[in-house]
């Protein structure tokens, strides 16, 4: 009868696992398909594209190869497709978008063969090697640009993998500066949280209550309202700056400049993201019975010693928990760093929104998502591999 | 008052404490200890007795009166400094680390070498017999091996002075009777103080040199455990140790040495006055259930009442007789099992006699209460 449960397990379970599939499993790998995968090139050039493969690469390639391009950039401004082909070759070599459409137009009107001869004229670029290398390239369906470009490196004419000029490396240095920001925002909100919980963990039952619906009670308010009201706070002609200049600290004319930038992000984030420290450390912590810390001093500990030798340790679950909670949440965090971190307090998940909304570079904001998805994956490998999950307690 | 030694080793004068400014948790506490004594803290539970722990511990502060070690007030010493072996209630051994690193703990805080700590554990294993578990956690001992492994822990440092709050609590009835023993013995051969907290009577009577009862957050008697059970001075302490048959009365007349109590017009009794004569007439007499001599020989006895028996319980050893007596319907015989099984039997109409000594006129009780206190 074993077969028949699962069976009727398996069918009951089948909606969650249709709605899991359709909202979580395929949006993700479409996502990550995209990164890697792009037909659009080959989709629009096929015959271009397959003509470029038999190509040495050497000089400029044959005259067919020009009929074919001619041929197929005609029929893509019939069928409206020119603007997307000219906007994915801008992205492999910026500068084509204008030399597409600009071409495509005066097809619509004119040319006739020699190709190799009218292409050129059309616009001169044709007649240089780098832009049939860059349709080669951009014709691969599988190619791995993205994941270059979100790198900041970059394919050259030999199909070499090389650094991008030193004015466009942006990616890399992002990628640092996003794990450093979160790796100081998770110690902020240990150093701000730890003894925060202690206090509301050890205090009496009411008490306590008390405290941890004020910890909950930013969670019951919308993201939005808790960030701009940091922006009232922190403001230039806001009340901190008010407060300041009516007790004399600061003069006027410097009003200290206390948001959009990187002091913004982290007191904004550290405040948003403290009561997922808060929560596993004070679950962690009430599971401590003081008698144990009685227990250390009346063997001779002074607070210190008891403290570390005792208590720390027992309370390393929850450490562990909130502090990888607040990290992976900081990494992946979009909203507050848009409004209240102005230009230099952008972190990566603001460059994935940006090329999603407005440069429409799917592939390349895929890329870095995966790189972003990845990273964060290896975290939670490494926090298993050195503390172990079992012993990870996110409440009791 | 103490028993070994010259002076008191541990001192509590007068102390009072209370959590919330209003209720005394304990009220004027005085106790003093010898070195090397065993005395225990009895009572039931909220009576007061662990705050007097947590006091001389260092957990908390007297509210007013004064607690001294070795002769000096310890009011300003911190728990740490205190060199008091304390075994907790639930143990609180600490669960992330081995049986040996936890004996270890004291040492280390003491600064002792790696060297003396190892030979200072080994010791301790040994004298708990934990020594194939020293790299045990906690978690993996039975509970009384994890009772042991906290009273090693207590004595490892070899502290002058070792405090046990209800240590036997969690424990089942075997093998709690067993770890009795061993503390003793323990104790006696360590020399070492013990101020031992239970509110179990017979955990405290085989265990301590003497018992302090406390009721309500005050002292009721401190008293060796046979003088407690023999000459209880007030009527809790002659119910709460032991069981104790009792009839209220009033005092018709007394002496130093005997006085006569009318128990609600059924009959006057001779009985031995503990608390009587300061104004008051009410009284509450307590006659263990051993001393009463079923169908005494004429004139062995100070007092013989009629008694109608209502129940017969064979235990094997004695037999348990519920008899109505003097008004008093639960009235309970213990009968040496000489007599056989049978020779008493419900419905019956017996003879109850009692010598004057082995009935004492205590502290009348609140009129409420009436009966037999319950057995402990």
């Amino acid at each position: 009868m074993m077969g028949k449960s699962r069976t009727q397990a398996l069918l009951l379970s089948l909606p969650l696992i249709a709605f899991i599939g359709i909202t979580f499993v395929a949006p993700l790998g479409s996502m990550v398909l995209r990164s890697f995968y792009d037909p659009l090139v080959a989709e629009i050039l096929p015959k271009t594209v397959a003509a470029l493969g038999e190509w040495d690469g050497g000089a400029l390639p044959p005259e067919g190869v020009y009929a074919l391009l001619a041929e197929e950039l005609r029929q893509a401004r019939a069928d409206r497709t020119i603007g997307r082909l000219a906007t994915r070759l801008n992205r492999q070599t910026p500068g084509l978008r204008s030399v597409v459409s600009g071409t495509g137009r005066r097809l619509a009107r004119q040319g006739q063969p020699p190709w190799a001869e009218a292409l050129p004229r059309m616009n001169k670029a044709w007649g240089e090697p780098e832009v049939w290398h860059a349709i080669a390239q951009a014709g691969r369906r599988v190619t791995p640009t993205y994941y270059l470009n979100a790198l900041d490196l970059r394919m050259d004419a030999d199909s070499g993998v090389v650094q991008q000029p030193e004015a466009k490396r942006v990616y890399r240095a992002l990628f640092v500066k996003t794990i450093g920001v979160a790796l100081a925002i998770t110690l902020l909100c240990l150093g701000i949280g730890y003894p925060l919980a202690w206090f509301i963990a050890h205090s009496p039952p009411r008490r306590g209550r008390l405290l941890l619906v004020l910890v909950l009670l930013p969670f019951w308010t919308s993201l939005l309202v808790r960030t701009t009201s940091w922006i009232v706070l922190l403001q230039q002609q806001g009340v901190l700056n008010n407060l300041l200049i009516w007790a004399g600290v600061v003069a006027d004319d410097q009003r200290l400049t206390l948001m959009h930038n990187m002091i913004g992000t982290f007191v904004a984030m550290t405040h948003v993201l403290l009561p997922f420290m808060v929560l596993p450390l004070y679950s962690v912590m009430s599971g401590i019975p003081p008698v144990q810390m009685q227990a250390a001093s009346s063997l001779g500990a002074k607070w210190p010693r008891a403290f570390r030798r005792v208590y720390l340790p027992q309370s390393m679950p929850g450490v562990g928990a909130g502090c990888l909670l607040v990290f992976i949440l900081a990494m992946g965090y979009y909203i507050t760093p848009a409004l209240v971190g102005g230009q230099s307090g952008q972190l990566i998940s603001n460059f994935i929104a940006y090329h999603m909304q407005t440069s429409l570079n799917w592939g390349l904001a895929a890329a870095l998502g995966s790189i972003l998805f990845v990273a964060v994956l290896l975290l939670f490998l490494l926090y298993d591999r050195v503390l172990g999950l079992d012993r990870m307690r996110l409440g009791s | 008052m103490s028993k070994r030694g010259e002076g008191a080793f541990v001192e509590f004068r007068e102390v009072s404490k209370s959590y919330d400014g209003k209720v005394l948790s304990v009220q004027d506490f005085t106790l003093s200890v010898a070195k090397g004594e065993f005395v225990t803290i009895l009572g039931p539970s909220g009576c007061g007795k662990t705050t007097c722990l947590k006091m001389l511990a260092g957990f908390e502060e007297p509210t007013s009166g004064e607690i001294l070690l070795n002769g000096r007030p310890i009011g300003r010493v911190r728990a740490h400094k205190r060199n008091i072996g304390v075994v907790f209630q639930q143990y609180a051994l600490f669960p992330h680390m081995t049986i040996a690193e936890n004996l270890a703990f004291p040492l280390q805080a003491r600064g002792a070498s790696k060297h003396e700590s190892a030979a200072g554990v080994k010791r301790a294993l040994d004298m708990v017999q934990l020594a194939a578990f020293a790299d045990r956690r906690p978690g993996q001992l039975s509970g009384g091996q994890q009772q042991r492994a906290a009273i090693g822990r207590a004595l490892v440092f070899e502290p002058d002075l070792v405090l046990m709050d209800e240590p036997l609590g969690a424990l089942d009835r075997r093998l709690r009777e067993d770890m009795q023993y061993e503390i003793r013995r323990l104790q006696q051969r360590l020399e070492v103080t013990m101020i031992y907290v239970t509110h179990d009577q017979g955990e405290a009577m085989v265990l301590s040199d003497r018992v302090a009862v406390m009721n309500g957050g005050k002292v009721e008697q401190i008293a060796p455990p046979e003088v407690l059970y023999e000459e209880p001075g007030t009527l809790f302490v002659a119910n709460f140790i032991g069981e104790n048959n009792r009839l209220d009365g009033e005092v018709v007349e007394w002496t130093e040495q005997v006085c006569r109590v009318d128990v609600k017009g059924k009959g006057v009794v001779q009985a031995f006055p503990v608390a009587v004569g300061e104004g008051d007439h009410h009284t509450s007499l307590t006659i263990r259930p051993e001393r009463v001599e079923l169908n005494p020989a004429p004139g062995r006895t100070a007092n013989v009442f009629d008694a109608k028996v209502q129940d017969v319980i064979f235990i094997g050893d004695h037999l348990r007789i519920h008899a109505e007596l003097l008004g008093c319907q639960q009235f309970i015989v213990k009968i040496p099992n000489i007599i056989g099984h049978g020779a008493v039997l419900p419905g019956d109409t017996v003879k109850f006699g009692w010598l004057t000594t082995d009935c004492r006129a205590l502290d009348a009780a609140p009129p409420t209460q009436t009966g037999t206190a319950p057995a402990q």
